[in-house]
């Protein structure tokens, strides 16, 4: 059986907790809350399931789980999504209101969905 | 609003920039790859793409600075960018031979979760409270 290194569950979980940290920081933006430890956190998490997720789409083909679809397609996915909790977090240390949490929030959502289309790229091409 | 921000910038203005950024990003990013890897299966839809992915860069410039002058092209990129997703939506319905479903204003940007719909929508909505508010000063 072939390993997968794209791994699915992971991909799951990254999914699940991207929109989970995105909308709380949507819906407490929107109350009010400034930028905190949580937020942050919960960004910065996002972030760190990236790089882990760096790491495994580095070393996966040499153990035999190879794209399915363009790698160098998701390899742009997976870059460009690495910019960006870091960029939101960056905004949201500097200024310190309301609408930061929002963004941060939005970052989070845009992990979520840029996770799972490099996962379509990785597991189901059916061009 | 104090007087150095740009007022398409101040409050709820951010996030909008804040979604504007990620969908220059996402729909330049994408084109590129695209016209690169692809360009002659739909010339038409992957450059048109790439014209999407400009346009979002503009808008997003032209929320972030000041003055008068940067909410014009800001109004003319939006209204660029909804008459955008209208046309090339109805088109790829109708033509999916010329504008295939995988480029950013394809069946109303349904790919993108119907972001490129309703961005142009909110962001024209917030363009007009902007002036309004500036208006009444």
């Amino acid at each position: 059986m072939v390993r997968r290194t794209m791994v699915e569950w992971f991909v799951w979980v990254q999914v699940i907790i991207a929109v989970l940290a995105g909308t709380a920081a949507i819906i407490v933006g929107f109350a009010g809350v400034k930028p905190n430890d949580y937020t942050l956190g919960a960004t910065l998490l996002v972030e760190a399931m990236l790089l882990v997720q760096l790491v495994m789409a580095i070393i996966a083909p040499f153990v035999g789980n190879v794209a399915t679809g363009s790698a160098l397609e998701f390899w742009i996915y997976l870059v460009s999504a690495i910019l960006i909790p870091p960029a939101a977090v960056m905004w949201g240390l500097i200024e310190r209101n309301r609408w930061s949490s929002v963004v941060l929030g939005v970052a989070c959502l845009s992990i979520a969905v840029m996770v799972y289309r490099m996962s379509q790229i990785w597991f189901v091409q059916l061009a | 609003m104090t007087s150095k921000d740009s007022s398409t910038a101040a409050g709820i203005g951010r996030v909008l920039i804040a979604v504007y950024a990620v969908m220059a990003l996402g729909a330049t990013a994408r084109s590129l790859f695209q016209i690169a890897t692809k360009f002659n299966e739909a010339p038409v839809a992957y450059l048109l793409s790439a014209l999407a992915g400009v346009v979002y860069i503009v808008a997003t410039v032209a929320l972030i600075r000041a003055g008068q002058r940067w909410f014009m092209v800001a109004v003319v990129a939006i209204v660029f960018e909804l008459v955008g997703v209208l046309t090339v939506g109805t088109l790829s319905l109708v033509d999916a031979v010329l504008f295939p479903a995988d480029t950013v204003w394809s069946s109303f940007g349904a790919g993108y979760l119907f972001i490129p719909l309703a961005l142009p929508v909110l962001g024209l909505f917030w363009l007009y409270r902007v002036h309004k508010s500036q208006e009444s000063r």
